[in-house]
């Protein structure tokens, strides 16, 4: 059917990165650059007294850095502009960035930054959302909230009484560290004449340029950003990079020279952003057929220190928290709450991963409580097209939920495991299980988001016949760049070798949007397919190509247009699909304009001897559109499960007065080759309207079900409710442990 | 302290350093040799993404003092393809999904190969074993177990 | 990368006697560096002035008499797996190597590395000590043999002098017929720090317990051998209740703390696990 989508075709970046030759950031070198340093906080809160560059040091060789040195404003603009580049009187959080230190030498330098002391005198600070929400402390605003929703619908308090069965529960998941192979890392040049020049690992171009010009006083054109070849980001290069660009662009401006700032793991770790902890308290009402009739939700999640995208984080969890189920009452109130920790960020999922994990728990428990399978429950209660979501959206995709149930189960072989791991765990010191999470996850931005961002993409034709593709939207190992030219070749009937794509350059590429949000596929897809058909037009319109043109008389119309009117390029400006509405008052109506959906099934083996959890099989199947590259995104669902059952049972964050103290990689710890199972990936399509090919996004989806899949297979396999993640061997050893 | 001179082979070809006796191989390489194919991720010798074969055993570059490669023989990423040919590990990651974001590619490939020249024909089990100490983030793993065996049919 | 190389000195003598006579002079030994570059690189590396025993012949090799298995000091993890009598004598050996890091650490982690770096949580040591090596010790004075049930002394203390670096580690060739257990928790199943791990070595027949060591890494300051379980359960007659008993006064016996990997009651519980694993399989 298509001659490019579907297929696995070569990847545009591929070779590059199997022979060492890609250049990310740190493969840099500029003539007299200096590598920059960032001198933190050690304290949670406090009131910076005094800054010492004790004797040892050469410090006149050093270029110094601090908040009065910021030529525009000290602010990390972003959202709500709460965040200082360097913290001028008081801190915050611990490894709140103070002082900043650059020098040719970068060993050196790393001495120096050891050797600087700072005199803070602390302040109370509080660490849990539930001294947060007590307001022990007030750290941020009148009253710690950076964010709440209200979701209602219907009218839950009316139908208490109906209900045949009322259940309850409180679920809890941890901080997580994104833990990109490669760290965040700059390389700045910077002064009054010549702008900022921004060179890095980043998923958004665009969010730093915009940053800077608040820093900045230039004008926008004299910013420039550009994205290096980045070595993973998942969320955790979205906005944090807009923090460390700024600081390097400052040494660069007060030194006048090019500055690299690269920072190493435990930096990376300690001070940057993760996922926002989150808890969730569920009440739900089942009438005696075992359906839903009310859902009361209260989902707060922990921003840390400064708002950042909390507020974000927040909306989608918020919005994902109501779950592929038919439920005529619902009430959703959610905080983002402030605490002294360094600010939580984006981390794949943004919310979704955290509300789903306490929804599809709670689905269980509910089932068992009603005297119901866990399977029989979702069937009863799933939504219908025509049925609305609790946000009040009508399903208008022709999907069928029972069916996917159905066909997970199979594949997974639910019925007999779960029949045959209860009679050999009667006899067994190893218990098995399995258990499996049902969910979708909007791509795209919520509701009027989209709309706000008013992307733009571009292609440009060139006298031979390539075309080149123009978007910000970056490459950060998901496939942007083959995806995107599988699109234009398909939509022009050109071989995909013609078609390339530019680097993201601020100075080169229109504001595509972030690479965020499952988006880069579905929406900047679509608008690299609708300007693919507007320079198709041009050609058309101009009568140098007929409407069914064979390939090579496309490169020859190319150059005749050329040599007659100059450049050949064509842009398309997002528009929101028709029949979209979305109250941003209310939080009702369309929140996504389409949705892919997934079950997934875990099957989990426990030695109660020692509570190790071990994963030994995995089934994800989702409805996804269209499978662009089945390679690429197969490989999106197997990374995004193997992060997910990292969530659920190794990655936890020890913190100690609110600093991340397992921050190394031999501490936190994250799934080798020998911990992850093997992953078995299907995919459905039923095409989407208004995706390109009909493809819908996938980068998030696959790390909102493992958690729920692996924590209702442990439940499963030993008969006890967990509701915490990261669930660890000793926390199981308390409840379920033999001795 | 005075630095030394360290003689030792990179991919087949002569090299001479004048440098601190306990810089990392890892520095070395990048900054001195400016052969950046091998990555830093960690500096606790945790993520493989610094592997290279040392005298034919893979090591993590960042836990090797540089005087201790002196006399020796380096094998990096840079050293796998010939004239222009991609290693058959280097093809089979970059064709079944091997490799997502990149920065674990180049450790993963030479734990890939140090793997092949100890078993040719792996079993899952080996496969897993051989890569543990090579993480990557993006992948699952899944398609790297996908290139390995695909890269020891060929 | 947190150091300033230039305020460090290595240097790699070609012999045996230069480098005993630098570590008299206080340089710092450094074998494979798996364990000192890690410091090294977080900053926190003590030593200024270290001496590379990497290339010293007279540290390397494994050595068979009819008697005794002797392994030089830099014997590698690689090495272990690899050698074919380690395999069939001391498996438990062989076991500890395999999940010691992973490949790469194999490749340059030294056995004497291991034991000098004195982490209560290090993976060779259980089965050094049931296997009741010995440790050679070397210095410009001479040598000294020191039973490696004796050498640990605290939480990253030894016996050792400030003049003596480990030569050799002698293993006496006594463990045919015996049982052999190790088992190691770690926070994930490849490239992880141990928990708890437990080796056990036994001799039973006609379901009598005649010789039993057992001993333990994570849950003291330093490994340590069980003589009090041993006790509980040599000459006795291998039964539930025996079991039991040596559950009891293991528990009894350890000193486990909380840290930044587990639990006291975690490692205290998992500990009588293991212990219950392994005496089981020796039950008639």
């Amino acid at each position: 059917m298509f001659q490019n989508v579907g297929h696995p075709v070569p990847r545009k970046e591929g070779r590059e990165k199997v022979t060492g030759e890609a250049k990310y950031v740190d493969d840099l070198k500029f003539p007299g650059m200096l590598h920059g340093v960032t001198v933190r906080s050690p304290v949670a809160r406090g009131r910076i007294r005094g800054i010492e560059f004790p004797p040892g040091l050469p410090w006149n060789e050093f270029t110094i850095v601090t908040a009065p040195d910021i030529p525009g404003e000290n602010v990390v603009a972003l959202i709500v502009d709460d965040q200082p580049y360097l913290a001028a009187e008081i801190v915050n959080h611990p490894e709140e960035p103070v002082v900043l230190l650059a020098h040719p030498d970068k060993y050196l330098v790393e001495k120096a930054r050891a050797a600087v002391r700072l005199d803070i005198q602390p302040l109370p600070s509080i660490f849990t959302i539930e001294d947060s929400l007590a307001k022990k402390e007030i750290v941020w605003g009148e009253d710690n909230i950076f964010k709440s929703f209200l979701v209602e619908k219907g009218d839950v308090d009316s139908v208490w009484q109906e209900a045949a069965h009322i259940v309850e529960g409180e679920y809890r998941t941890g901080a997580q560290e994104q833990l990109y192979i490669e760290t965040n890392g700059v390389v700045a040049i910077a002064n009054a004449a010549d702008g900022v020049t921004i060179w890095g690992s980043m998923q958004c171009p665009y969010y730093i340029h915009k940053a800077l010009l608040k820093a900045f006083p230039l004008a926008p054109e004299k910013i420039r950003v550009i994205q290096m070849e980045t070595g993973g980001g998942f969320g955790g290069k979205e906005e944090y990079p807009s923090m460390i660009a700024g600081h390097a662009a400052l040494l660069a401006w007060k030194s006048g020279k090019p500055v690299k700032m690269i920072y190493d793991r435990a930096e990376d770790m300690a001070a940057t952003t993760k996922r926002h902890p989150s808890r969730t308290r569920i009440k739900t009402a089942v009438s005696r057929e075992g359906k839903l009739i009310a859902i009361d939700m209260e989902f707060v999640v922990d921003g840390g220190a400064y708002a950042t995208l909390s507020s974000v984080v927040l909306s989608r969890g918020t919005i994902h928290a109501g779950g592929p189920y038919a439920c005529p009452n619902v009430r959703i109130r959610s905080h983002a709450v402030a605490t002294n920790a360094p600010p939580h960020g984006a981390f794949r999922g943004f919310g979704a991963p955290q509300s789903i994990f306490a929804l599809e728990r709670h689905m269980n428990k509910v089932a068992r409580a009603v005297g119901l399978t866990p399977e029989e429950f979702r069937r009863r209660n799933f939504l219908h097209r025509g049925e609305t979501t609790a946000t009040g959206q009508e399903i208008r995709e022709a999907v069928d939920l029972e069916r996917l149930l159905d066909r997970a189960l199979e594949l997974s072989d639910y019925h007999r495991k779960t029949k045959t791991f209860a009679q050999q765990n009667q006899r067994s010191r190893v218990k098995r299980g399995i258990g499996f999470a049902a969910f979708m996850h909007g791509a795209g931005f919520t509701g009027s988001g989209e709309r706000y961002l008013q992307s733009i993409a571009g292609v440009e034709a060139l006298a031979d016949g390539r075309v080149r593709i123009l978007v910000s939207s970056t490459e950060i190992g998901q496939g942007t760049n083959t995806i995107l030219a599988q699109i234009v070749a398909e939509t022009l009937g050109l071989d995909y070798d013609q078609v390339e794509i530019a680097r993201p350059d601020t100075s080169q590429v229109p504001n595509s949007g972030p690479t965020v949000a499952s988006r880069t596929c579905m929406v900047v897809g679509k608008l690299v397919e609708s300007a693919a058909i507007g320079l198709k037009q041009t050609l058309v319109n101009s009568g140098l190509l007929a409407e069914n043109y064979r390939a090579g008389e496309f490169s020859r119309a190319c150059a005749r247009y050329i040599a007659e009117f100059g450049p050949l390029k064509s842009f398309s400006q997002y528009q929101a699909p028709p029949g979209i509405y979305w109250d941003d008052d209310t939080y009702r109506g369309d929140a996504y304009g389409a949705f892919a959906w997934a079950v997934y099934v875990a099957e989990v083996a426990v030695d109660t001897a020692t509570c190790e959890i071990k994963v030994q099989d995995f089934v994800a199947l989702q409805e996804v559109g269209r499978v662009i590259h089945p390679v690429l995104a197969a490989g999106q669902i197997e990374g995004g499960v193997a992060q997910g059952i990292g969530f659920a049972v190794f990655e936890n964050v020890v913190w100690k007065d609110g600093r991340m103290a397992n921050n190394q990689m031999t501490n936190y710890i994250m799934p080798t080759s020998v911990d992850v199972p093997r992953i078995r990936v299907y995919f459905e399509e039923i095409p989407y309207e208004y995706g390109p090919l009909g493809a819908k996004g996938i980068g998030e989806l696959p790390i909102d079900g493992p958690a729920p899949a692996v924590l209702n297979a442990i439940e499963n396999a030993l008969g006890i409710a967990f509701d915490e993640i990261a669930l660890l061997p000793e926390m199981l050893m308390e409840e379920a442990g033999v001795v | 302290m005075s630095k030394v001179e360290i003689k030792f082979q990179v991919n087949g070809a002569p090299r001479s350093v004048q440098v601190y006796p306990m810089e990392r191989l890892l520095d070395v390489l990048r900054e001195k040799l400016n052969s950046t194919g091998t990555k830093e991720g960690c500096g606790e010798g945790e993520c493989g993404a610094c592997s290279v074969i040392l005298d034919g055993l893979l090591v993590n570059s960042c836990l090797v003092p540089v005087l201790q490669v002196d006399g020796c023989e380096i094998l990096t990423i840079e050293g796998l393809a010939k004239d222009g040919l991609l290693h058959p590990i280097q093809e089979a990651f970059a064709n079944t999904g091997g490799a997502q974001c990149g920065i674990c590619t180049p450790g993963m490939i030479l734990a890939s190969y140090q793997l092949l020249k100890r078993s040719p024909h792996p079993t899952d089990e080996q496969i897993r074993e051989g890569l543990a100490g090579n993480l990557c983030r993006c992948t699952g793993y899944q398609k790297i177990f996908d290139a390995v065996r695909h890269a020891s049919e060929a | 990368m947190r150091a300033y190389a230039p305020d460090y000195d290595l240097v790699a003598p070609a012999r045996l006697n230069e480098a005993l006579r630098l570590v008299a002079d206080q340089a710092r030994p450094m074998a494979g560096g798996t364990d000192l570059m890690v410091l090294f690189e977080a900053g926190r590396l003590p030593y200024r002035r270290l001496v590379s025993l990497w290339r010293i012949p007279e540290l390397r090799g494994i050595a068979a008499s009819e008697t005794h298995l002797t392994l030089g000091a830099l014997t590698t993890y690689t090495e272990i797996q690899q050698s074919a009598i380690l395999r069939l004598e001391f498996p438990l050996l062989v076991q500890a190597a395999s999940w010691t890091g992973a490949i790469a650490t194999q490749n340059r982690g030294t056995l004497a590395g291991n034991i000098a770096n004195g982490s209560p949580a290090a993976d060779s040591p259980p089965a050094l000590l049931v296997y009741d090596a010995e440790i050679e010790l070397l210095s410009s004075n001479g040598l000294r043999w020191v039973p490696y049930t004796a050498f640990h002394t605290g939480y990253k203390t030894s016996v050792m002098r400030p003049d003596e670096i480990i030569g050799h580690i002698r293993l006496p060739r006594t463990t045919s017929g015996r049982a052999q257990y190790l088992r190691k928790v770690g926070t994930r199943r490849a490239q992880a720090i141990a928990k708890v791990a437990l080796a056990g070595l036994a001799k039973t027949s006609g379901g009598v317990m005649h010789q039993i060591r057992i001993a333990l890494a994570s849950v003291a300051p330093k490994p340590i051998r069980c003589p009090e379980t041993e006790a509980v359960l040599a000459g006795r007659k291998l039964d539930r209740a025996a079991l039991e008993a040596a559950k009891l006064k293991i528990a009894e016996e350890i000193v486990p703390i909380t840290d930044i990997r587990s639990t006291q009651d975690y490692r205290r519980k998992v500990t009588a696990n293991l212990l219950q694993e392994f005496l089981e399989t020796l039950l008639p």
